[in-house]
């Protein structure tokens, strides 16, 4: 079999055809579906009456005014006022009081970016602290009623967050968890620890278990074998779980909308109500947006390779 | 066979913690965590779904009435809609995604140059935010402004202000099905590469051999060969699209009308705008319960086909 496969021109090779052919349909369509991402930067970067010209600007002067509305807080006031107060001392300065406005103050942004910075973070932390654990306990130790467990870990992620959101906001009211970052955290390690288990024990159980024992024959204690030997050989597949639940916890909407108001509240709930004169302002959210994605572009980028592992629950091995 | 049975012996003879003590040590807080987070709700609201609790009234006295919520909840015109609409949606979505994504994942296949970089940049959509994806979708939905109208009435010549994809109520649930195809196509897609990569070269050069035709080739090997791995992604998208909540709230918060209301936005507003807690817990455990049931069915099926 191997010396079939291993035919520098199988049979099967496509032709360079059917290469260049699939090559443009699967680039059109990368395009296209970039096209909304695309426009989302454009927004940022336009002034309000561009943001909502029609027909719609690909060509205007990018300016920084959607980034300013972001950060800062704006009261109207009158020319008369703006021509009175000293010259103004940067960029968002001058563009606030070009549309006869001044800054207020800062604007709740980065405490919900940096919300779901901790929340993000200290779930992940969490969920694969104790995912790697119970990965462990799983793939090396015959544990009563294995497979039960561990379908009932999996069939955790099967409630509607809104259903089980009710008595969790019953319960973190009682407890006095509602709208802190703790209840937060805990709850999205609950909901990533299902994956992380399910995932740590597709990795572990491919690390061989003779290094623990040719370990354990050396002297060291089951613990410190696996502190030693078995934690260092599952590092990429910790790696890309931690990426899978920082995605999740990062991204999460319903919970966060639901369970935090005010200071916990995380960027996702936030970013739509972020609100100009007169509606929505556009190039604000469309800021907010953009800086919310970056992490996540980075990490699609980095962690490409490991993707399928995390998005099949390492039910395809490959 | 040596090798197997010595780890015992040998555990049982070092210093330290017995193995049955630490695989308990290793797994207890995680299952506890579980109990505490998903279980201990989840029996709550069973418990509720038989009360006339209401979650603003928590002072009022709690009386148990049996089965009637969930009597009501059954016999609620409103509430089979909703489980209706979802299965719509639910539906169109899964079809879209199945089609686009394998069809995208059988020309990756065909291995052309720079497929590597180009996969990357089609995963992009599902890593993000349905939630603030939602929210930038229906500024590109406006029927005056946004790009999405545009696009359109350049191609076909329809005035982009004569139709509105969140207003009108035949077109919001395909703006809703439109967005969720471009964020989750790729999800599938990476799946049915995973199974186009397993069917191993020789199977298609026996078929070569035999002069068996590309058409034939791909139905009788790569389609059924993919088949599990295909299957599998439609339960994790059916499962997913089931709840799904983030876009549609985002996108027309259910409306207009109630065209585009799917089974958790209802479920929201039952339990956290009239408070009818007790009602729209019993509506969460037929939810669940549905669920639940039909992936059990479902992996039963995903199963036998495995086995062929």
């Amino acid at each position: 079999m191997s010396s079939v496969n291993t035919t520098a021109h199988s049979v099967v090779e496509p032709t360079p055809t059917v290469k260049r052919i699939a090559g443009v349909i699967v680039i059109l369509y990368a395009l296209v579906t970039m096209i909304p991402l695309a426009w989302i930067f454009l927004t940022s970067i336009k002034s309000p009456p561009d943001s909502i010209s029609y027909p719609p600007k690909i060509v205007f002067t990018p300016t920084l005014e959607g980034y300013c509305n972001l950060f800062t807080t704006r009261t109207r006031q009158t020319p008369d006022y703006i021509q009175s107060l000293p010259p103004a001392t940067g960029t968002c300065d001058e563009i606030t009081r070009s549309r006869n406005m001044v800054i207020a103050g800062p604007s709740n942004y980065w405490p919900r970016f940096g919300n779901s910075l901790i929340i993000a973070f200290g779930s992940t932390f969490l969920a694969v602290s104790l995912g790697t654990l119970a990965a462990y306990g799983f793939s090396r130790f015959r544990v009563p009623l294995a497979d039960d467990l561990l379908f009932f870990i999996l069939s955790t992620r099967m409630m509607p967050p809104i259903a089980v959101a009710i008595p969790i906001y019953l319960m973190y009211r009682q407890f006095g968890l509602s709208d802190t970052a703790l209840g937060m955290i805990l709850l999205y390690t609950a909901v990533n620890v299902s994956l992380a288990v399910w995932l740590l024990k597709g990795f572990i159980d491919e690390i061989p278990r003779e290094y623990e024992e040719a370990a354990m024959i050396d002297g060291y204690t089951r613990l410190h074998a696996f502190w030693k030997v078995v934690l260092p050989q599952a590092t990429t597949g910790i790696a890309a779980t931690a990426i899978f639940c920082l995605i999740f916890a990062w991204n999460e909407y319903a919970f966060a909308v639901l369970l935090t108001s005010g200071s916990a509240q995380t960027a996702p709930p936030f970013i739509p109500t972020i609100i100009g004169e007169g509606g929505q302002d556009w190039p604000a959210v469309a800021a907010g947006t953009t800086i919310f994605l970056v992490p996540i572009l980075v990490f699609t980028i980095i962690l490409r390779k490991q993707l399928l592992r995390g998005i099949t629950f390492g039910a395809v091995r490959k | 066979m040596l090798a197997r049975s010595t780890p015992t012996t040998i555990a049982a003879r070092v210093r330290g913690l017995s193995d049955r003590a630490i695989a308990w040590l290793f797994i207890t807080p995680t299952i506890a965590l579980l109990l505490a987070i998903n279980i201990f709700p989840l029996i709550w609201a069973v418990y509720l779904s038989f009360t006339n609790f209401r979650a603003n009234r928590p002072n009022a006295e709690v009386v148990g009435v049996g089965l009637r919520n969930y009597q009501r909840v059954l016999n609620d015109p409103d509430i089979w809609i909703a489980m209706q609409t979802t299965a719509h949606f639910v539906f169109w979505t899964i079809l879209f995604q199945t089609v686009i994504g394998f069809a995208l994942a059988y020309l990756i296949d065909r291995k052309f140059r720079g497929h590597a970089f180009w996969t990357t940049v089609i995963l992009i959509p599902m890593m993000l935010s349905p939630a603030v994806v939602g929210n930038f979708w229906r500024f590109l939905y406006q029927p005056q402004i946004g790009l999405f109208n545009y696009i359109v009435s350049f191609f076909s010549g329809i005035p982009p202000s004569s139709f509105e994809m969140l207003g009108s109520v035949t077109l919001a649930p395909w703006a809703i099905i439109v967005v969720d195809t471009w964020m989750w196509t790729p999800y599938v897609m990476l799946i049915c590469l995973a199974g186009l990569r397993s069917i191993p070269d020789y199977i298609y050069e026996a078929a070569e051999v035999d002069r068996a035709s590309a058409w034939r080739q791909f139905w009788s090997i790569t389609v059924p060969m993919a088949l599990p791995f295909i299957m599998l992604a439609v339960l994790f998208r059916g499962i997913e699209n089931f709840k799904m909540f983030d876009m549609v709230m985002l996108l027309t918060g259910g409306g207009p009308g109630s065209t585009t209301e799917v089974a958790s936005i209802t479920l929201k507003r039952e339990a956290f705008e009239s408070w009818l807690t007790g009602r729209s817990s019993a509506f969460a455990i037929i939810l669940f319960v549905a669920v639940f049931g039909l992936a059990n069915i479902y992996v039963k099926a995903l199963n036998k086909v495995k086995q062929r």
